[in-house]
């Protein structure tokens, strides 16, 4: 047995004894043995993945375990790495919701989903036949679903929440579905071994085709617009671990699926496939940023962050794509590799701050930034914290996102001669990047500065106090993987190199030394390690400098510059949608915001007021062009099904009559 | 754009040459505030505050850091937050709803600070003496280290307080 | 990574002390040249000098309800000019930490000072502090296409982004400086300059208007040491932009070996091109008004669309 195998037992057996642990150990112990569990689990899959990239297989066939398809399971390279990912963000997220979970969330059926999703998650990159995978797909949307509904006796937007995400999760089944059988139609079985084989001899229509409504579903899944309306409904409403789960290793199995189809069965592909790809991404990319920037809701501003990173990860796809189809391999390599590590990083990061968000909401009850904010004096850890995931998040040094966007942003520049229609995308696309980054930094200034610096703007968030030991000794695991992947990134991009090779057919796109990224035949380095030493040095140095030139030492207390006036309320302090005002207003096409004014007069005279009521409104734009029309036409589909069903019980056996009649008549005619 | 740049090259310079430095013996101001004058050493950052004036001083003011007697060429500069200042350029009696943020204003700057009490009104109340909205002079408020007498006073005194104050 | 040389570590160590003995002078100039053309006398050249020392004497003031963000702030801000200015190419083109002297990581380093001060802003919990922070993020949010953009069209000729391989092809083909991609992205460069260091028309650093105010408006709580730092910090940006955008467009005269004359000719090379760039830049301000703030995203939008026209010049006419 080998170490992929030895890990993926692990990772099954403690799966599937926590959630049986859940339905039969007593209440005050329940998410403490669950947490236990996922976190053992995750990191079998950890061991699994990691093992399975640096070149070790497994693979598993049951041929009678399920009906038509069996059962069959097979690691490479590509699935390890999305199954270490998974497993990371498992074990961080089990230790977390030992804390986060007690008192509310540790009912028996919640808590019997976490580890089985946790499990569907880890299934999905090692399922190797098209039934296996549709069924651990659907097992997966299935726990997700329950997850996400688990509060839905406190707040009625959750069952809204899971009415979308239930439809939208089964229509990319839907998709997927048709795809891949259509896809083994065209095959000899229904084993990605022989759909590879025969990928290779699909005519073009056929595989663009597959490739089209596969990417309908996966994209969904990843949260890429216009299919992401599910995301910042789910993802706010679900319990904060999960959450965590979701945004950063549910969504990346869509991206899975999408390098899966796209570059290993169907071979690679026509280059204007990926081009479609790279435009959906950038889309995504500064929809989901700028939504993000203008958003209150700190959990949905996180939900639309994730459609961001999917958006750049797809950017990075998509240019690999487009480079091995102009024969581009090396760069195809480096474009795949950077993806990857955004995939990682963001994994890291993104748990963090949902964390973070977890631990808000657990003390404070709120999510809306306009009425947090001095958080740091009741929950410096969450804080710190949160800080490290939004320097992280923002893509600049040191944070762990600046490496892998650096990588990007290099493998764009450099894919400028691979044709005509390269010279026009790639600008376009570094800065779509570009404004994603700048976007980004101003979201996290807004969500950290407003969320947790200042003064408190509630009652509940001056009464913050810190989370339980638990949920911070998550929340340490997750800021240190991402402090790790910040300064030593050059302990993962060795693999993660060799696995975005091995996707795209060529050799290791990056080469590192102990404290440098190098790439291969392009010149370029970057050693986040030394610029970080360098900036410490800085600091070290600025510091002494001040302290030995400044005459006087003591710093006097004194109270804040309010132009001598009056005591300045919180109710005076910027809010996150002050911040964001001056942004909302230059991209005011694309987002117009919905205004409401109610103004209330005194009795006495219509000049006087007496109150302002002000109300505002981001909608989704796309969902409405998009969505309402398809709504609206459903809905008269609906109410012309309506007629077809008056109650009538001799139109229904008339309906019986007449289309076994028109069968037998069919029958007839095509014989 | 040219016909600026020509009106430029046609006014030239517009600033008076600098009279001789102010020594006048009769004058000496305080101990502290010369102590504060040495640790200034040239450059002084001024915030003005009008307690209650009628802005004649103020175009009095705008007057010496404007073009023709540029007060900014003896190292004083007007900044508009009292934290990046040291000395408070205070003009007016002092009213009653401004005596509080006059004295919170004063706090605010960081030591070693002064307060130029700029004309009559700041001095003595001027004509607004025992006027119902007025608390005081300036002097009544916070320490006064250096006055400017006249209502409004002129330009080249206002400098030369300045220049006092900068040791330039 | 080699270790740094000897030639590196000179430079490295001429380039600090330029920067920061030389920034505030910068400041200085532009403000006499702007004095002159208004028909002022002017304070003279060393005034900021003046006020940094008088600055370092006075007492600091910790505002109450502030923390840990708004003191590291200034420091951060420095650090990052400090590390900027160490390893940009502006006397010498060796740099002794070569990995970090990539466009990328020298552009990010410096927003991630501005990210600082936009924190501290927040911090203070005070509207103007607020404000600016809100304005500032706006302005990076919206300069940082162009800039990406920019630095893709000067790194496509030379196929690396790293600095001193920039420079140094600068330095072997003459000619590149009046090419069309050059002209173009140096335009668009300027206006990301002005937009990055606040200066007329996006931002006037000298006004009293809270209202009008970006940058000064982050600052208003900072007094002593912690002003004099932030003052210090906003030169030295002016200066790194100033030298970076020299000496990528125009880098004759910088030091490529290690001999003294050739590096006090660097020296003097990096001190004339950006005192000009600052002369220049005094004398466009004196003619320009502050922009409505509602109006640099079109700036910003121009800028922009001249990046893409320099990347498509790179292609085509490479």
């Amino acid at each position: 047995m080998n170490t992929v195998q030895a890990g993926l037992l692990t990772a099954v057996t403690f799966g599937l004894l926590s959630a049986l642990a859940a339905l039969l150990v007593a209440r005050p112990a329940r998410s403490a043995v669950v947490g236990m569990g996922i976190a053992v689990c995750g990191a079998g899959a950890v061991v699994a993945g990691v093992a399975a990239m640096t070149g070790q297989v497994a693979s598993f066939a049951a041929p009678d375990l399920l009906p038509l398809s069996g059962v069959v399971f097979a690691i490479d390279p590509l699935g390890g790495a999305f199954l270490a990912v998974t497993g990371g963000v498992a074990v961080v997220t089990g230790i977390y919701g030992i804390g986060y979970c007690r008192g509310g969330l540790d009912g028996r059926l919640v808590q019997c989903m976490l580890p089985l999703f946790v499990l569907a998650m880890m299934l999905v990159p090692a399922a190797a036949g098209v039934g296996t995978f549709l069924l651990c797909w659907e097992l997966m949307a299935l726990t997700s679903l329950l997850l996400v509904l688990a509060e839905h006796r406190r707040r009625p937007e959750v069952a809204s929440a899971g009415r979308w995400y239930a439809v939208m999760t089964h229509l990319g089944l839907v998709a997927i579905l048709i795809g891949l059988l259509v896809f083994a139609a065209n095959a000899t079985d229904a084993t990605f071994a022989a759909l590879r084989l025969a990928g290779q001899h699909l005519s073009p229509g056929l595989a663009a085709l597959i490739f089209l409504v596969t990417l309908i579903g996966f994209a969904s899944k990843a949260g890429i617009v216009p299919l992401h309306a599910w995301l910042p409904r789910a993802h706010p409403e679900a319990p904060s671990n999960v959450s965590a789960l979701m945004s950063a290793a549910m969504v990346n199995l869509g991206v899975y699926g999408i390098v899966r189809v796209g570059f290993d069965l169907l071979g690679g592909g026509a280059a204007w496939w990926w081009l479609l790809v790279l435009a959906l991404g950038a889309l995504s990319a500064v929809y989901g940023i700028l939504q993000a920037a203008i958003g209150t809701d700190l959990k949905r501003l996180l939900g639309h962050s994730t459609t961001e990173n999917m958006g750049i990860v797809l950017v990075g796809v998509g240019a690999a794509g487009l480079f091995t189809a102009s024969g581009d391999l090396t760069l195809a390599g480096l474009a795949m590799a950077a993806a990857l590590l955004h995939i990682v990083n963001h994994a890291a990061f993104k748990t963090l701050l949902f964390q973070s968000a977890g631990s808000v909401v657990h003390a404070t009850g709120r999510r809306d930034l306009d009425s947090l904010g001095g958080l740091r004096d009741g929950m410096p850890r969450t804080t710190a914290a949160f800080g490290i995931g939004a320097l992280s998040a923002s893509a600049l040094p040191p944070g762990a996102a600046f490496v892998s966007e650096w990588l990007l942003l290099q493998a764009l520049i450099h894919g400028l001669p691979a044709g005509v229609s390269a010279t026009i995308v790639m600008p376009l696309a570094v800065a779509a990047v570009a404004l994603t980054a700048g976007l980004a930094v101003a979201t996290f200034v807004k969500a950290f500065g407003v969320g947790f610096l200042a003064r408190p703007r509630s009652r509940e968030a001056e009464s913050a106090h810190e989370s339980p030991p638990s949920m911070l000794a998550g929340m340490g695991l997750a800021a240190a993987a991402c402090i790790g992947l910040a300064l030593l990134p050059t302990l993962v991009l060795p693999t993660i190199g060799a696995v975005a090779g091995g996707v795209v057919g060529s050799g290791d796109p990056v080469t590192v030394t102990a404290t440098t990224i190098a790439l291969t035949d392009f010149a370029g380095s970057l050693s986040p390690l030394l610029l970080t030493v360098a900036l410490v040095i800085g600091l070290v140095a600025t510091l002494a400098a001040a302290r030995a030139l400044a005459t006087r030492r003591a710093a006097r207390e004194a109270r804040l510059w309010d132009c001598g006036a009056g005591p300045l309320s919180a109710r005076m302090e910027y809010t996150a949608t002050s911040f964001a005002e001056p942004l909302q207003r230059v991209f005011d096409d694309v987002v117009q915001a919905e205004q409401d004014v109610d103004v209330t007069h005194h009795r006495e005279s219509a000049y006087l007021v007496e109150a302002i009521e002000y109300h505002r409104r981001v909608p989704d734009r796309i969902e409405r062009r998009l969505y309402e029309p398809v709504l609206a036409v459903m809905a008269v589909w609906g109410r012309v099904g309506r007629r077809l069903a008056p109650g009538s019980v001799h139109r229904y056996l008339g309906y019986g009559f007449y289309s076994l009649c028109a069968l037998l008549i069919l029958l007839v005619v095509t014989r | 754009m040219l016909s600026l740049w020509r009106k430029i090259r046609a006014v030239g310079r517009v600033a008076e040459p600098a009279p001789p430095a102010p020594i006048d013996p009769s004058s000496q101001p305080a101990l502290h505030t010369t102590e504060v004058i040495q640790e200034l050493h040239g450059s002084v950052q001024i915030r003005h505050v009008d307690a209650g004036s009628c802005n004649g001083c103020e175009v009095e003011i705008a007057s010496a850091f404007g073009p023709v007697y540029d007060a900014e060429r003896y190292g004083a500069r007007l900044v508009a937050s009292p934290r990046h200042a040291d000395a408070l350029l205070v003009t007016g009696a002092v009213t009653l709803n401004m005596a509080e943020p006059l004295r919170r204003t004063y706090q605010a700057v960081p030591g070693p600070k002064l307060v130029v009490a700029v004309g009559d009104c700041a001095r003595n109340c001027g004509v607004f003496r025992n006027a119902y909205g007025v608390a005081g002079a300036v002097g009544d408020i916070v320490p006064v280290d250096l006055e400017i007498s006249g209502c409004p006073p002129r330009p080249d005194a206002i400098v030369e307080a300045l220049r006092r104050l900068t040791g330039r | 990574m080699n270790a740094p040389s000897v030639y590196g570590t000179v430079g490295v160590i001429l380039q600090l002390l330029i920067v920061i003995g030389l920034s505030p002078l910068l400041i200085g100039l532009m403000r006499q040249i702007r004095a002159r053309l208004e028909g002022r006398a002017g304070p003279g050249i060393g005034q900021p000098w003046r006020d940094l020392r008088k600055l370092m004497r006075k007492q600091r003031t910790s505002p109450r309800g502030t923390s840990e963000v708004f003191r590291v702030a200034p420091l951060l801000l420095v650090a990052t000019c400090l590390v900027v200015a160490a390893v940009a190419p502006f006397v010498t083109t060796a740099s002794a930490l070569d990995p970090v002297a990539d466009l990328f990581a020298v552009v990010a380093l410096l927003t991630l000072g501005t990210v600082a001060l936009a924190l501290a802003g927040l911090d203070t919990g005070t509207a103007f502090g607020g404000m600016g922070a809100s304005r500032e993020t706006t302005i990076i949010a919206l300069v940082e296409p162009t800039m990406l953009v920019a630095i893709f069209a000067l790194s496509v000729p030379v196929g690396s982004t790293n600095l001193a391989a920039i420079v140094t092809s600068g330095l072997d083909d003459p000619a590149q400086v009046f090419s069309p991609v050059s002209l173009l992205a140096a335009v668009a460069l300027i206006v990301v300059i002005i937009a990055e260091t606040g200066r007329l028309p996006v931002d006037n650093p000298s006004t009293h208007l809270e209202l009008t105010m970006v940058h000064e408006a982050m600052v208003l709580e900072y007094s002593g040491p912690d002003l004099a730092m932030v003052e210090l910090a906003s030169a030295m940006r002016l200066t790194v932009f100033l030298g970076l955008l020299a000496n990528l467009f125009v880098p004759w005269g910088i030091a490529t070996s290690g001999s003294v004359p050739v590096i006090a000719m660097g020296v003097l090379a990096f001190v004339v091109k950006v005192a000009v760039l600052g002369t220049a830049l005094a004398v466009g301000e004196v003619f320009l008004a502050k922009l409505r703030l509602f109006r640099v995203p079109e700036l910003l939008a121009g800028s922009f669309v001249l990046g893409l026209l320099a990347v498509a010049a790179s292609f085509f006419l490479a």
